[in-house]
C-alpha cells in the first residue's frame, strides 16, 4: 500500500522533512522506534529512517532524513502528493524512558531527528533536560526551535563558530558532567565518531550514557544480521536489540569500518542516479 | 531423438496403452536425465538450471514406475500424494488426471517438484531404486511432478469458495505454510488476511532460494491465484510491533490466527573476525541477491552487494549450496564451500551438490573455520582452517567431526559467508504472552497445529525448527483443517 506525502519542507542544505500516511504506525509507535522505507518495490534498497513524530489522529508519522546518498536523495526528490512505496514498521526497541532526574541530550547534525522524540519523552516523565545541538556549520543546525521548546537548558554549538559557540559537542558536555550535580544520564545520538567520543566524554564522569546506532540495515526485522554491532563483547543485532545502547559497551571502531563497506558501490549508485537527475544539489 | 531410440520409445508406448509393458522392460528404460543449462552458461546467468523434462522423457520415466502394489513412495511423501496414479497417469498421457490426483494432496507441485529433497524422502521408498540398491535409480518422481505442474501453470484451476463466513483469519508470514492455510481456509469461506513483513510475499521461497533453482514468477502465480480467491494480503506488516496478535484478536476481529513466520534468525559462528566486512550472514547474502536483486545492480538495483574475487561458504546444506552458487553468478572467480563432516554427511540435496560441483564450486570437506582473518580496513582477508577427522557417531548418528590439532591453514579470501543454519526470531516470544515456547524459541503445538493460546495455530519451521517446504505445507494442511474446524464449532 503506496503512503501518500501529505506534508515536506526542508529544514537545512541536504535535510528534509516529511509527513507520510501510515495509520498503523503512527498508533502503534513509540520514541526510538524506526521504520524502513523503500521507494519501490522492485529494486529499491530498504532504509531505515527514526520516526520523528506521529499523529496518531491523523494517521501520519513524521521522517526527518538527510540526503547522502542514492535512494535519501530519490526520496528528496518526492513531493506533497507522491507516494512512498512500502514502510515497515515501527521497528526496534522503544526508549527506555522513566524519571531519572537531570538527563543531557546531545545530537549531532542528522541525529537531532531522532533525539527530539526521545528529549520529548524524557521531559514528559519530568526529567530535567539539558539539550546541546551541533553541527558543521550553521546552515546544518536543526531542530532548535524543538529542542528549545522542551529543554530547561540549550546549548547550541558548531565546528567552524559559524553559529552558537565555536566547538565540539563534546565540550559542553564535558561541562555540564563537571558540575557539581552530574547528570543522571547522557543520550547522544549523532554521526559514529561524534557518538564515540560523547562516550569516552561520559564515561570519565561515570555518566550512563545511551547511544542511538545507525548501521547498514535490511529487513529490520532480526533476519539478515547485517546490522550487527559488538557490545560488551557480545553480538547484538541494532534491529531488534536495539537501536539503542549503553555507549559505554559499544565496539565503535568496529562498527564505523563495517558501515564503510559499501562505500565505493554507494557512490557508484549515486552517480548513476545523479547522471538521469541532476536537479537536487547533492555536489557542492 | 535419433532414429532408433524413436522407434522404440513409440513401441513402449504402444506397450504401455495396451497394458502389455511387462515390468522386465519397465526395468530397462533408462532413468531420464533432466535437460539443464551448460555449467558455463548458467553460472554467468541467474536463469533456471534445470530446464525441465520434454514431453517423451516424462512419458519414458513415468513408465519406469512398476505401479507395485503396497507403493512405499507415498509413505515418503510428507503430504502422501497418491504417486503411483499420478506416474501412472503420466505414462498413459492423461496429463490432466495426473494434475488432479495431485491437487488433492498438494496445492505448490510447481514448487516441490523443484525444491523437495526427493531423494530422502518419496524416491528413498520407491521400489525400482531399492531393486538397484541406488537412489539416483528410483522413479525421479519429483521432476515428473514438475512436468505436470508446469503444464498446467497457467491454467486456471482456482478452487471454488464455499459461501462466506463471516469468520476472520489472519496469517502470519506467506511462505509456503502461510500460503496453504490462507488458500484451505478462504476455500472453506472465510475471511482471509495475510500479513508479511517483507514488502514481496513468498517467505524464504523469494528471499532466500535462488532464482536459478526456484523462478519467483512461479511463486507469484500462486500468490495471485490466493488474491483471485479473495485472500487480502498486507506486506510491510510486522505482527507483534505494527500490530501484536493479542491485538489482532481483540481489536481487528480475527478469531483465529495462524503463525507461519519461518526460521529466521541467522546463527553465527562466534569465532574471531565475524565482524569483519566482507562476512556475511546466509540471510543477508541471499536477500541481497534475490529479493533485492542485486545481481541487477548497476541496471537498475541499488541495492549493493561486496563484488567479490574469492569467496569461502561455511556450511553443507542446501543454504550453502545456493550461496555458493549465487557467489559464483555475482561474478566471484572462486568459491570454496568449507563442512566439517565429510560429503555423505551433507545435509544439502544430492542434486544441488552435483550441480554446484559442475558449476566450479570447490568442496573443502573435513575442515572448518577457527577465526577469520582482516586486513588493515577491517576486511576480510583469509580464512584459518583447521582439519578435522571422523570419529564416533554422535547422538544425531553421524560420525561427529574431530579437529586435529596443530592443522591449522589459511586461504585467502574476501568474502565469507556464514551458512550454518537459522534459529527462532526472539520477536513474537518478546510480544506475545501466554505463547508457549520450546527451549530453541520454537512455538509448542499439538498434532493438530494448535498452540497455547485459544484460536491460535502455527506450523512451519517456527514449529520444526528450519525444515523444508513440504513439511511446512503439511503442517499448514493440519492447521488449516484444525482452524475450518475450531470456527465451525465457535
Ligand atoms: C535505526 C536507524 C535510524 C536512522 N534514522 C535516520 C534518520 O532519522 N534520518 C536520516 O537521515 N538517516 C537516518 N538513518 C541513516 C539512514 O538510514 C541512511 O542515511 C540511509 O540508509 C542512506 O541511504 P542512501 O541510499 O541515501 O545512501 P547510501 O548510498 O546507502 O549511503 C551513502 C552514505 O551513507 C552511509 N550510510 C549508509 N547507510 C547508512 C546508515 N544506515 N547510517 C548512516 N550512514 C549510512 C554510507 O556509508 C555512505 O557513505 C538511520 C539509520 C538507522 C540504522
Ligand atoms: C537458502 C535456503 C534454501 C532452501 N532450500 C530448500 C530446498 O531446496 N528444499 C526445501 O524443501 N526447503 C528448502 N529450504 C527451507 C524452506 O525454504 C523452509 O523450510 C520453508 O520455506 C519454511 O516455510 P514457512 O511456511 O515456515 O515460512 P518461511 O518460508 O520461512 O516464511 C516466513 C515468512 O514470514 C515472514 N515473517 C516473519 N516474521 C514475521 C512477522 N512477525 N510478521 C509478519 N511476517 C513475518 C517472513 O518475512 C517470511 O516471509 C531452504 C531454505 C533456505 C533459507
Ligand atoms: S511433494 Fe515432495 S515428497 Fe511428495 S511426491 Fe512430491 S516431490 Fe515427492
Ligand atoms: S537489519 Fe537484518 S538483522 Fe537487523
Amino acid at each position: 500500500m503506496p503512503h501518500k506525502i501529505v506534508n515536506k519542507n526542508q529544514l537545512s542544505e541536504n535535510v528534509y522533512r516529511i509527513e507520510v500516511e501510515a495509520a498503523n504506525i503512527a498508533s502503534a509507535r513509540k520514541p526510538g522506534q524506526f521504520v524502513i522505507v523503500g521507494i519501490s518495490t522492485e529494486y529499491s534498497e530498504r532504509i531505515p529512517l527514526t520516526i520523528a513524530g506521529a499523529d496518531a489522529d491523523k494517521g501520519t508519522i513524521t521522517l526527518i532524513f538527510q540526503a547522502v546518498g542514492k535512494s535519501t536523495a530519490e526520496m528528496a526528490n518526492l513531493e506533497v502528493g507522491d507516494s512512498i512505496d512500502n514502510i515497515v514498521g515501527p521497528l526496534g526497541q522503544p526508549t527506555h524512558i522513566e524519571k531519572f532526574g537531570t538527563v543531557v541530550c546531545v545530537g549531532g547534525g542528522i541525529g537531532n531527528a531522532p533525539l527530539l522524540p526521545i528529549a520529548k519523552g524524557l521531559k514528559e516523565a519530568g526529567n530535567k533536560i539539558i539539550s546541546i545541538i551541533g553541527a558543521r556549520t550553521k546552515e546544518l543546525i536543526i531542530l532548535e526551535d524543538e529542542f528549545k521548546a522542551i529543554s530547561d537548558e540549550l546549548t547550541v554549538v558548531t565546528d567552524d563558530g559559524s553559529y552558537g559557540r565555536k566547538a565540539l559537542v563534546t565540550e559542553p558536555l564535558k561541562e555540564v558532567c563537571s558540575r557539581g550535580e552530574k547528570p543522571a544520564l547522557a543520550v547522544a545520538i549523532g554521526p559514529t565518531p561524534m557518538m564515540k567520543f560523547c562516550c569516552l566524554t561520559t564515561k570519565e564522569f561515570d555518566v550512563p550514557t545511551v547511544v542511538s546506532l545507525n548501521t547498514i540495515m535490511i529487513d529490520g526485522t532480526g533476519m539478515c544480521g547485517g546490522c550487527r554491532v559488538e557490545v560488551g563483547g557480545e553480538t547484538k543485532f541494532v534491529c531488534v536489540d536495539g537501536p539503542e545502547f549503553d555507549g559505554h559497551k559499544v565496539n565503535f571502531d568496529l562498527m564505523m569500518k563495517r558501515m564503510n563497506a559499501y562505500k565505493d558501490l554507494e557512490q557508484e549508485a549515486l552517480d548513476k542516479y545523479k547522471e538521469h537527475r541532476c536537479k537536487i544539489g547533492l555536489d557542492k | 531423438m535419433t532414429e532408433s531410440k524413436q522407434k522404440s520409445y513409440s513401441e513402449l508406448r504402444e506397450k504401455q496403452k495396451n497394458g502389455t509393458l511387462k515390468n522386465s522392460e519397465r526395468l530397462k528404460i533408462p532413468p531420464q536425465e533432466m535437460p539443464a543449462q551448460e555449467p558455463d552458461v548458467r553460472k554467468n546467468n541467474v536463469e533456471e538450471v534445470a530446464l525441465g523434462y520434454t514431453e517423451e522423457e516424462a512419458r519414458l520415466e513415468a513408465m519406469r514406475c512398476i505401479q507395485c502394489k503396497n507403493a512405499p513412495c507415498v509413505e515418503g511423501c510428507p503430504v502422501r500424494i497418491n504417486i503411483k496414479d499420478f506416474v501412472g497417469a503420466i505414462a498413459d498421457g492423461d496429463d490432466q488426471k495426473a494434475m488432479e490426483i495431485i491437487q488433492q494432496n498438494q496445492l505448490l507441485a510447481a514448487v516441490c517438484g523443484r525444491v523437495c529433497p526427493q531423494e530422502i524422502q518419496c524416491q528413498a521408498k520407491c521400489t525400482v531404486g531399492l531393486r538397484y540398491k541406488d537412489p539416483t535409480m528410483a522413479v525421479s518422481i519429483g521432476r515428473l511432478e514438475r512436468f505436470v505442474a508446469d503444464k498446467f501453470l497457467d491454467n486456471d484451476m482456482t478452487p471454488k469458495i464455499a459461501p462466506e463466513t463471516g469468520k476472520k483469519v489472519a496469517v502470519v508470514g506467506s511462505g509456503p505454510g502461510g500460503i496453504v492455510v490462507a488458500g484451505e481456509c478462504r476455500r472453506a469461506g472465510h475471511d482471509v488476511t495475510i500479513f508479511e513483513a517483507f514488502h514481496k510475499p513468498g517467505g524464504v521461497m523469494v528471499y532466500g532460494i535462488p532464482e536459478f533453482r526456484l523462478p519467483k514468477a512461479l511463486v507469484q502465480k500462486e500468490i495471485d491465484k490466493l488474491i483471485k480467491m479473495g485472500v487480502k494480503l498486507e506486506c510491510n506488516f510486522l505482527v507483534g510491533r505494527t500490530r501484536t496478535v493479542k491485538q489482532l484478536m481483540n481489536e481487528d476481529g480475527f478469531q483465529a490466527v495462524y503463525i507461519g513466520v519461518g526460521a529466521g534468525l541467522p546463527k553465527f559462528m562466534n569465532i574471531e573476525g565475524e565482524q569483519l566486512v566482507g562476512v556475511y550472514s546466509a540471510n543477508e547474502y541471499l536477500t541481497r541477491a534475490n529479493l533485492m536483486k542485486a545481481y541487477d545492480f548497476g541496471k537498475g538495483a541499488d541495492t549493493p552487494i561486496a563484488r567479490s574475487k574469492k569467496v569461502a561458504v561455511f556450511g553443507g546444506g542446501n543454504v550453502a549450496m545456493d550461496s555458493a552458487r549465487t557467489a559464483l553468478r555475482l561474478g566471484a572467480e572462486e568459491v570454496y564451500l568449507i563442512y566439517r563432516r565429510s560429503e555423505a554427511e551433507m545435509p544439502a540435496r544430492i542434486e544441488e551438490i552435483h550441480h554446484a560441483k559442475e558449476e566450479g564450486v570447490k568442496f573443502l570437506i573435513l575442515q572448518n573455520p577457527k577465526r577469520i582473518l582482516g586486513d588493515d580496513k577491517a576486511r576480510v582477508r583469509a580464512v584459518e582452517c583447521l582439519r578435522y577427522e571422523l570419529g564416533e557417531p554422535d547422538d544425531s548418528g553421524r560420525r561427529r567431526p574431530v579437529p586435529i590439532e596443530g592443522s591449522e591453514f589459511e586461504i585467502e579470501v574476501d568474502t565469507a559467508i556464514v551458512a550454518i543454519g537459522n534459529g527462532a526470531n526472539p520477536l513474537l516470544q518478546q510480544t506475545t504472552p501466554g505463547l508457549k515456547f520450546n527451549k530453541w524459541g520454537n512455538i509448542e503445538v499439538d498434532d493438530n497445529c494448535k498452540t497455547s493460546i485459544e484460536g491460535v495455530y502455527a506450523g512451519g519451521d517456527i514449529v520444526l525448527g528450519a525444515a523444508t517446504v513440504i513439511l511446512a505445507m503439511g503442517q499448514g494442511r493440519i492447521a488449516a483443517q484444525s482452524i475450518n474446524e475450531y470456527l465451525k464449532s465457535g
